[in-house]
């Protein structure tokens, strides 16, 4: 299985780099763009026996390092 | 005192820090690396110095708060053994969850580098008694991520118990209350952004970072 974590700052932490990009994007024309945010993602293969436990599993990564809760949260996607 | 600086691939201060600490008290420090899993012995200081552990991959000090060494930096800090994170090293002790909050990229999307005043707002700790009178310093800074950031209610918490140790006079990051360095709850485990190990004797531009470790050697007198 392939799983992917993405992690963003949460809501209200303010994220520069997407402030810089949304900025650029205004200045290419792009006029419509608002609240860019730069997450990132971590995409591995999971053995796990299903799902369900691939999942679990990811969400313990992410709560124990790949994400720092105090500035971001996360969500796991397993395909 | 008996000190030791811990050295993370990736740190580059690791040597300010030990210079600093001999310059400033007269006693040498041991350097000890990451992947030890025990320290030596009868410490009254550990310095987790600045740098680019683990070259800042995923977050800012993520990487060094799992390292083995780190185990033993906690129950020593459990212990009552004073503990200074410098730059990369709060990064680390935030990471580690030894001092709330985080440092976010700077407000101004760019690495800063260089001297800041700083007021001193707790001279009761062990890390600030050397003060005495003194209430304001000048250290640089050298960072791209040394913007403190926690929610309303720790920062309030925080201010209502004398933990902010030190604040920029004028914020060059963009830190919440414009916050420069954060003690824990006991007072033996303080993070700050400036560089005390770089302001050390007048020929470094300020000699206000070794009062920083003579506090902390008069404390462990």
């Amino acid at each position: 299985m392939k799983v992917k974590v993405e992690v963003f700052l949460k809501p209200g932490v303010l994220d520069v780099q997407g402030k810089a990009i949304e900025a650029a994007l205004g200045g290419l024309g792009f006029k419509d763009v608002a609240d860019v945010r730069v997450g990132r993602v971590i995409s591995f293969d999971s053995a796990a026996a299903d799902k369900a436990a691939a999942e679990a599993e990811a969400r313990r990564m992410a709560d124990r390092l790949l994400a720092n809760q105090v500035i971001e949260s996360y969500r796991v996607e397993v395909q | 005192m008996k000190s030791a600086v811990v050295v993370f691939p990736g740190s580059n201060c690791d040597r300010d820090c030990a210079a600093a600490i001999e310059r400033s008290t007269g006693s040498k420090a041991e350097m000890v690396w990451h992947a030890e899993s025990e320290l030596p012995p009868g410490l009254d200081l550990i310095v987790l110095p600045g740098g680019f552990s683990y070259g800042d991959y995923l977050r800012c000090g993520a990487m060094a708060a799992l390292s083995p060494v780190m185990g033993a930096v906690k129950q020593a800090a459990d212990r009552g053994v004073a503990v200074l994170g410098i730059c990369n090293g709060f990064q680390i002790l935030c990471e580690a969850g030894m001092l709330p909050g985080a440092l976010l990229r700077n407000a101004g999307l760019k690495y800063v580098c260089k001297a800041v005043a700083l007021d001193l707002v707790n001279g009761q700790t062990r890390f600030t008694s050397g003060y005495g009178e003194q209430r304001e310093a000048v250290m640089t800074v050298g960072n791209g991520e040394g913007n403190f950031f926690a929610d309303e209610e720790t920062l309030d918490r925080l201010e209502g118990e004398g933990r902010v140790v030190f604040r920029y006079r004028d914020n060059p990051n963009g830190s919440a209350r414009g916050i420069a360095a954060i003690v824990n709850g006991p007072g033996n485990v303080l993070g700050i952004m400036p560089h005390p190990d770089r302001a050390y004797e007048p020929d470094l531009g300020s000699a206000d970072g070794a009062l920083l470790f003579q506090s902390v050697a008069a404390a462990a007198a």
